[in-house]
């Protein structure tokens, strides 16, 4: 019998998954993406390179920063454009904060599918103190349209810092809480250990990246392998695991927000002074010139292709997001499981479906 | 290209003795993307494979593997079986440029609708309504 899960599943969200059943049992799945497509790449053809800035951080609000790096990576890249340190360092801390909020959402949810209320009542209530700090450093509460081409849109205010620091050790200790609460709970072992089990070399083959690549002990960081933005400058660990299941996939996003924090840490401290952005004009001049940038978001590589011709707008630009690229594991893990570990999988690729369709 | 980043051009005959050489003798075993290219001036459009390695000691490479096709008649072979995280990729690549992946297990809509009756949309002659 084939069925359809979604587009209006409350948690699959604007995403159908056709299943093949035999009784309770998933034979074959096919994922069926595009509700939420909305033609990014078409549209950035259309704007110039700063004009671009808001609406390609649409597709990922939970990490807006996040999309939004590669993007000016790459135009700084084409532009050849030297961001002033203090700039470096506050892309690096808004997209460390983004990550924090982007996987406070993921745990809290698959506390959620699990039955773990707890994990998302605190989850969602801690979540909020770092949209507060991303909110005094860029003014909005989901899509800041800080990161920039030439560095960040503005300098942070000196109470943010303080603020921040406050919320780095509040943060820290609440982390340790999740960790007794809801990972070294029995009932959540159970439930999760060994579902939807992705081996390393099923994770190199499909191309799977962040939290699952690394949870399948695959260790991939591009804030290691490719130092971007100073990061080379802060002390941290790639944390990986080698279980590959459901479990590992949602902890592994807990021992990054544990690194996100001591980079934050670090960057606050040590901001150094001077401007943070380059004076570029409402619509700056791009030489012609094609360029791969990528960095590490909350979910995965994240990657921009562009192409310039020397106008004043792109002439291609190609996004490569993570849930792109985790949702090819997806028909592989979703594959010989009952119904109901349908939704612990699917939460634990850490999904999204905006910004897959883009 | 900034260093660590090799493009690499090839056509479509050789494109897949390419893919597998890159993989077994260079290491590059981590598919990141693949992108297309409306090159309409040249009447040409362009496949991008963008690869990444697990090797030691080359993770920051990207190498871009590269192929040029007639805009008339766009084919080219599939490389699913050299890389299997390309399925996708390219079902996007082929609904978004019409260009046909011989050999791909299922070329149909991944994001577009079932009954789209129009140019493929990322190409440069297809205008978005309204412009």
């Amino acid at each position: 019998m084939s069925v359809s899960l979604g587009p209006q599943h409350p948690g699959a969200a604007h995403f159908r998954l056709r299943l093949w059943l035999d009784g309770d049992y998933v034979v074959r799945t096919e994922p069926d993406p595009g509700y939420v497509h909305r033609g990014e790449e078409k549209m950035a053809e259309y704007r110039n390179y700063i004009q671009n800035v808001p609406h390609l951080e649409r597709p990922v609000i939970l990490d807006s920063s996040n999309i939004l790096f590669p993007y000016a990576l790459g135009v700084d890249e084409l532009m050849s454009n030297k961001v002033p340190p203090r700039g470096q360092y506050l892309r690096v801390i808004m997209s460390e904060a983004n990550r924090i909020i982007s996987n406070m959402y993921f745990i809290s949810i698959q506390g959620l599918f699990l039955g773990h209320t707890t994990m998302i009542t605190w989850g969602m209530g801690d979540r909020d103190l770092w949209i507060d700090f991303a909110e005094r450093i860029g003014g909005a509460r989901v899509t800041f349209a800080y990161i920039i081409p030439g560095g960040v849109r503005n300098d942070i205010p000196e109470f943010a810092i303080e603020k921040g620091l406050k919320t780095c050790d509040w943060f820290d200790k609440r982390m340790d809480e999740y960790e007794k609460m809801f990972f070294n709970n029995p009932m959540v072992h159970q439930r999760s250990d060994g579902v939807g089990v992705l081996s390393r070399e099923d994770a190199i083959a499909f191309g799977a990246t962040g939290t699952v690549a690394r949870a399948s002990g695959l260790r991939v960081d591009v804030r290691k392998d490719e130092p971007y933005s100073s990061y080379e400058d802060f002390e941290f660990k790639t944390p990986f695991l080698t279980q590959g299941d459901s479990w590992a996939r949602a902890y592994v996003a807990l021992l990054d927000m544990r690194e996100a924090v001591k980079i934050i840490r670090q960057a606050l401290k040590k901001l150094p002074p001077g401007p943070v952005r380059l004076k570029l004009g409402p619509q700056p001049r791009v030489p012609a010139g094609e360029v791969y940038s990528r960095t590490e978001a909350a979910r995965g590589e994240m990657s921009y292709h562009i192409i310039s011709d020397g106008s004043p707008r792109p002439y291609r630009v190609k996004i490569g997001v993570p849930s792109n690229k985790n949702l090819r594991a997806l028909p592989h893990l979703i594959k010989n499981v009952h119904i109901a570990d349908i939704p612990i999988i699917f939460n634990s690729l850490n999904f999204w479906p905006v910004e897959n369709d883009r | 290209m900034k260093e660590r980043r090799l493009k690499i051009s090839t056509n479509v005959d050789r494109v897949k003795e390419v893919g597998i050489f890159v993989r077994d003798s260079l290491g590059f075993d981590h598919i990141s993307t693949v992108s297309g290219v409306d090159w309409i001036a040249q009447n040409q459009l362009e496949v991008v494979y963008f690869i990444g390695s697990t090797t030691p000691g080359q993770e920051d490479f990207i190498l871009a593997l590269s192929e040029k096709i007639p805009r008339e008649n766009p084919v080219a072979p599939t490389l699913v079986d050299v890389w299997r995280g390309v399925e996708y990729p390219e079902r996007e690549t082929h609904e978004m440029f019409g260009i046909n992946f011989q050999g791909h297990p299922n070329q149909s809509h991944l994001f577009l609708p079932e009954d789209w009756n129009d140019l493929p949309p990322l190409r440069k002659d297809y205008v978005s309504p309204g412009r």
